[in-house]
């Protein structure tokens, strides 16, 4: 998938195949899936043979003038259509790539992960869940599984779209593989998880292309509620022929009304505009979602995300860089500062580790040491050990060492060194403030403590304050103790934190907020985050993440990315607003087509209704077309506005609602005023009507 | 013109202060806490669960049990009343011998007082007995009543009750409505108007002489001449007392409260204008009380109150300019002076003049009450268009009791569910979320009176029948058919005078609008109440829509409009609209 963002618009082949789509969608099954349209679909039809009528004699009106409106109709179902298919446009492009990466390929089955010399060799197509299988470098992974030996890189560029491989092995929360992604180097021996059909390529495929894309709740509702519309709209036109013949006989004159200018009336009011928008805003939407690398395994959690108010997020790369860095250091027991600054660099000049290299570039900053050859100073690199838990160098019979502070307190004592109450008040100080204190000796003696402090992403604090005051709260998520969660917590803004985070504190705090009436989103990617992605309302596993995860959360992040939760809630509020703007611009819409139609219709029967005709269109017949016209293109004009969603801030409730009012209610009643009567005056110019 | 102004002010004041306290007893009431009037009814409610053998261990019941009992304790009522219609002649307390009615009178008027209509296609002092005013019309003028209080009980526990399935128990929220919160305020009501003159007696019709002799032609050109009136009596305060409370509105007589022993002075018109409106209103304070959030109990009341102060100055305007053939030229003087009201008086009692006459049309519209003080029909078109337009809405404009606020609630949905997209959520309304079922019966609420008037007026502007039972031609005819339909449409039952509705289509025809528009929306809310119960409660944070800001109310007085004037547009371009622009141009 690229995140390639260029307009939908310019791409010629989805252009193409949405125009041929939207002649495709013409089939009556289709079309009675939307019933606002079909109801458009039936008027069409229905004017047409009222226009074959009307050429034999039998006429409701003009035929000229049934003609152009059941043109404009056919138009209008047209337009319907291509919304929808430049919506699927994408998503079938997409769904096409993906295809094409799922070739069958032969599999090397075998037995058991002791016997990989027994290999029969199968379709990859004929794999089943349970079965065993080897994977050598430069072939493809054949089904999605677990790794149960081995480890390996992998190329998943088919799926994340990134190039670069990743590791994937044995045990732990690397072990999860797709079937379809490549074997760059070594091998893998893997349990297959998916039966055919079902894999994650096919579940891909098929989510992007729409196919498997059921109505949501909040989507039905509103078409019911259209639906509702259409029905007073069908009853308020049957009833005005009721008054029209009714006012007609009690002034002696000839009933004004036909058939074809009902209809015209009818599908002005009808909820058109937002009925053929409708299912391009939630396929946009979930399209949106796949172009930020994030499959949804229903449209209904990306509206969940819209409702999210809780968002649990990992301490680690979401509000902090991924790792501590120096900031300072505190020298002890009269040492200078310079000294221990000194020893420390020297200590990490081998040290490759972020930490490490930060030590460095702390010390030139301040003291401006700079980096001294190793190999000239003969020095030999001591690399860090889960057993010492320390590092450093040894030189011309020096010993520099830096490390956690119980481990360099062992370190001195058990050759005689002193460690001080000084040093003591000053690691516990760091560990209080949210730092990690790192204690520097030299030759058994402790020169003093560098403070590596968590590094608050930049512009964090700003996007927190900006969900707060959309209502979203943020919870850290962290494994630290309480008192540094609490620093980096009050540091980053967050409104609160779970330190020394374990899955059943995930689970219970997700259980006590969604009691609290509370939508709480998270992401996870080892298998014991699963009970807490299942608990969660929205949740994101991670694609690096085990496949219990994966199984479990209603999302996947192909990026892997522990931001991507934000994004996903603006996505998804991005498709609730957009539906709702739409749907109140197109109810807008109706006042100005009652005052184009309405004193249209009756100006016959009685002149004083010419007063309603404020916008002064020229005749009965260019009222009512000019108003069908407007409500056709209308609808061409908002595809771009459906695909790409309404514009999203992050304010709180009644802020965004006053703007989008302001924008789409009140713009929607005066702007279709002003486009009827351009169309209306078009119309004069070019036909005279 | 401010003479007029200044009055509908007061009116209104005098509502609102009534209605706050009257709003926080109700609130007490539904949830059995104590009143001033326990001591007294206590008992009296502890006798009756006890006839009813309702055990103390509360039967909460479920929403369709809730709607099973709603309908057929109706069905029952209809029946009873519909047979005493019919054998009235034979039943006692009948001291002028009034016949049995026609089956298609006794259908329209059973449907009509079972739906808290009270729409009237007869004249009661010529068509009832004593008996059928009494046992049938005003105890379904309590029991109509309650039923709707009832319901709108059922909704708010539907809002409070979290992953519950009951919401209440039917029957003591029957008891207690009535028990507690009608009979008080009826007993109050009926004995100040008796006591200012409205008659409260089973004697029969008294026959008093003619001041000055009428002569009358008769159909063969000969000269009859009157020396002596029939004067009807019967018990009458009783039943007004309860029409008004209620906002039931069926006369005791045929011309309602224009009537002089109906509403025989200023006073009892202030009385009964002001307690027709009163529970309404109060039920917006009980709401908010109950639900716990006292800002969206006002913000609806607010919604309700601007949409009725806009419709009283309409109709207050209209009727004090008049229209250029009642002034006829510069004839008739239409600017008021300190003797004389000026604007128009057709149809409206001297005795009340154009302030209280507007201010009553514009009331009894907006609570679905229906009993009038001036004829509707000779309002000007503009002045005459409001009232239809309040009934049009969907009578949630306070509209009945209970169920003009459960209507308001459905829209209140609507408004929500539009809205709240608006703003990146999902829609939720008092931390509910409204899902597809919710919006299925919200629907049903909002969309019911609609699709009733449409259909309805509709059908009947086909029928060349209709033609005959109108008083005028013209768009004004059209005006008559609309203005009937509306009014059973609304469960209003006010009419529109010069309109002969007594007819077997009309009859029928009305009496099925009546009773589809009552108990179409009475379910769903139900259904809504049931569904809201079994759901969490979401939390509330400023991400979430505000629903008791003024934006909030502005919005819901644009969707109860929007949702009227896109049904009803044509209609009234073609009615009032269409004679007013003729009028003027």
């Amino acid at each position: 998938m690229n995140k390639k963002n260029n307009s939908i618009f310019a791409d010629k082949a989805i252009m193409n195949r949405a125009l041929k789509d939207s002649v495709k969608k013409l089939n009556p099954k289709v079309q009675i899936k939307n019933p606002v349209m079909f109801m458009v679909f039936v008027s069409a039809i229905l004017t047409l043979i009222l226009f074959v009528f009307a050429l034999f004699g039998i006429r409701d009106a003009q035929p000229g003038f049934i003609l152009a409106v059941s043109i404009i109709l056919w138009f209008t179902v047209l337009f319907g259509n291509f919304a929808e298919a430049i919506a699927e446009g994408r998503g079938k492009a997409q769904a096409d790539t993906l295809r094409a990466s799922r070739r069958d390929v032969m599999a090397n089955k075998i037995p058991s992960s002791e016997q990989r010399h027994k290999v029969t060799a199968v379709r990859s197509a004929e794999l089943r869940k349970g079965d065993i299988v080897v994977v050598y470098a430069g072939e493809q992974i054949p089904a999605d599984g677990d790794v149960i030996d081995g480890a390996a890189s992998v190329d998943e560029s088919a799926i994340t779209g990134e190039s670069a491989p990743v590791i994937r092995e044995s045990g732990g929360d690397r072990s999860a593989v797709t079937g379809g992604t490549t074997l760059v180097s070594d091998w893998l021996v893997i349990e297959v998880t998916s039966e055919p059909g079902q894999s994650f390529l096919d579940k891909m495929i098929a989510m992007v292309e729409g196919a498997s894309r059921k109505k949501t709740p909040n989507e039905l509702a509103l078409q019911l509620f259209l639906v509702a519309l259409s029905i007073i709209f069908l009853l308020v036109t049957c009833s005005l022929y009721a008054y029209s013949l009714f006012s007609a006989g009690q002034l002696g004159k000839v009933n004004p009304t036909t058939v074809t200018s009902l209809v015209a009336l009818l599908i002005c009011l009808a909820p058109t505009t937002i009925g053929a928008l409708l299912s391009a805003i939630g396929i946009a939407g979930m399209s949106r979602l796949n172009q930020a690398n994030v499959l949804a395994m229903s449209g209904r959690a990306i509206e969940a995300a819209g409702d999210v108010d809780i968002l649990m997020l990992d301490k680690t790369g979401t509000i902090t860089l991924g790792n501590r860095q120096a900031d300072a250091f505190l020298p002890v027991d009269g040492v200078s500062e310079k000294e221990l600054a000194d020893a420390a660099q020297l200590a990490s000049l081998a040290d490759e580790t972020p930490e490490g290299r930060s030590v460095v570039v702390l010390a030139k900053e301040k003291f401006n040491i700079r980096g001294r050859n190793l190999e000239e100073m003969k020095a030999e690199f001591v690399p860090f050990t889960a057993k010492t838990r320390m590092s450093g160098v040894d030189y011309k019979d020096n010993e520099v060492r830096k490390g956690a502070a119980d481990a360099i307190r062992t370190y001195v004592q058990e050759s005689g060194g002193v460690y001080s109450k000084e040093c003591d008040r000053i690691v516990k100080e760091i560990s209080n403030h949210g730092g990690t204190p790192l204690v520097v000796a030299k030759n058994h003696q402790i020169l003093g403590v560098i403070r590596l402090k968590d590094i608050i992403k930049s512009g964090v604090k700003e996007k927190f304050s900006d969900l707060r005051k959309m209502g979203i709260k943020t919870i850290m998520i962290t494994g630290d103790n309480p008192l540094t969660a609490a620093a980096i917590a009050a540091e980053a803004g967050v409104d609160d934190f779970l330190a020394e985070a374990t899955p059943e504190g995930k689970l219970d705090m997700i259980r006590d907020f969604q009691k609290q009436g509370h939508l709480v989103a998270m992401t996870g990617d080892g298998t014991n985050d699963a009970p807490a992605l299942a608990q969660a309302d929205v949740a994101v596993a991670m694609n690096t993440g085990t496949q219990a995860a994966k199984e479990a959360g209603n999302m996947v992040d192909l990026d892997s990315s522990p931001t991507k939760l934000i994004e996903i809630v603006k996505i998804g509020k991005q498709l609730l607003m957009t539906r709702g703007a739409l749907t109140t611009f197109s109810i807008a819409n109706d006042v100005a087509k009652y005052f184009a139609i309405i004193p249209a219709l009756f100006m016959g029967l009685y002149p004083a209704l010419g007063v309603l005709n404020i916008m002064r269109l020229h005749s009965a017949a260019s009222a009512i077309l000019s108003a069908l016209i407007y409500n056709a293109l209308i609808i061409v004009v908002l595809i771009p506005l459906a695909l790409r969603g309404v514009k999203y801030r992050e304010v709180a409730a009644d802020a965004l609602l006053k703007r989008n009012l302001l924008i789409y209610g009140v713009g929607g009643i005066i702007i279709p005023f002003i486009a009827i009567k351009l169309i209306d005056i078009i119309l004069v110019m070019l036909f005279g009507i | 013109m401010s003479n007029v102004a200044i009055q509908m002010i007061i009116y209104c004041v005098i509502l609102i202060a009534l209605a706050i306290p009257l709003g926080k007893y109700i609130g007490k009431v539904m949830n059995g806490e104590k009143v001033f009037l326990s001591r007294i009814f206590v008992p009296c409610e502890k006798g009756i669960y006890r006839v009813l053998r309702l055990n103390k261990s509360d039967e909460d019941m479920g929403w369709k049990k809730y709607a099973v009992c709603c309908v057929v304790f109706s069905i029952f009522g209809f029946v009873i009343l519909f047979f005493l219609q019919m054998f009235q002649k034979i039943l006692p307390l009948n001291p002028e011998g009034i016949g049995g009615t026609s089956w298609h009178l006794a259908f329209n008027t059973a449907s009509s007082f079972v739906t808290n209509t009270n729409w009237q296609a007869y004249s009661g002092e010529s068509t009832l007995s004593y008996l059928t005013q009494m046992l049938g019309l005003t105890v379904q003028n309590f029991v109509s009543a309650a039923t709707g209080i009832a319901v709108l009980f059922a909704l708010i526990r539907g809002f409070i009750k979290v992953k519950q399935k009951g919401i209440g128990n039917f029957y003591k929220d029957m008891v207690r409505t009535v028990l507690y919160i009608l009979i008080p305020l009826s007993l109050v009501i009926g004995i100040v108007i008796a006591a200012q003159g409205v008659p409260q007696t089973f004697k029969a019709y008294d026959e008093v002489e003619l001041l000055e002799p009428i002569e009358v032609e008769n159909e063969d050109g000969t000269i009859t001449t009157v020396t002596k009136q029939v004067v009807p009596l019967g018990p009458a305060a009783s039943q007004i007392a309860i029409k008004q409370l209620g906002t039931n509105g069926g006369g005791f007589f045929g011309v309602n409260s224009a009537h002089p022993f109906e509403n025989p002075t200023i006073f009892t018109n202030l009385l009964e204008m002001i307690s027709l409106l009163l529970i309404p209103a109060a039920l917006c304070f009980t709401f908010g009380r109950n639900i716990k959030d006292k800002r969206q109990g006002r913000a609806i009341f607010i919604a309700m109150f601007v949409m009725l102060a806009i419709a009283l100055g309409i109709i207050g305007y209209n009727e004090q300019i008049g229209t250029p053939q009642a002034a006829q030229g510069t004839t008739v003087a239409m600017e008021g002076s300190s003797v004389y009201s000026g604007g128009n008086m057709e149809g409206k009692e001297t005795r009340f003049g154009i302030a209280t006459s507007a201010t009553w049309a514009g009331f009894t519209t907006a609570a679905s009450n229906g009993s009038v003080n001036s004829m509707h029909d000779s309002y000007t078109p503009i002045g005459g268009m409001i009232p239809m337009l309040l009934m049009m809405l969907g009578e949630v404009v306070f509209g009945g009791v209970g169920c003009g606020l459960y209507g308001m609630i459905g829209f209140a949905i609507l408004t929500v569910f539009i809205a709240g997209l608006m703003v990146g959520r999902t829609p939720e309304y008092l931390g509910k979320k409204i899902e597809p079922f919710e919006m299925k019966m919200a629907v049903f609420i909002c969309l019911a009176t609609p699709v009733a008037i449409l259909i309805g007026s509709g059908i009947a502007a086909l029928l060349p029948a209709t033609v005959g039972s109108l008083n005028n031609a013209g768009a004004h005819g059209l005006s008559e058919v609309l203005y009937a339909y509306s009014s059973a449409g609304g469960n209003n039952g006010s009419a529109f005078a010069g309109f002969n509705a007594n007819t077997p289509f009309l009859n029928i025809s009305i009496g099925l609008v009546m009773l589809f528009v009552r108990f179409v929306p009475m379910i769903a809310t139900l259904a809504i109440a049931g569904s809201l119960a079994q759901k969490k409660k979401v939390a509330v944070s400023s991400g979430t829509l505000p629903t008791h800001n003024a934006m909030f109310i502005v919005l819901l007085i644009f969707i109860v409009l929007l949702v009227g004037a896109l049904s009803f547009f044509p209609a009234l371009a073609l009615g009032p609209v269409a004679e007013f622009l003729q009028m003027i141009g």
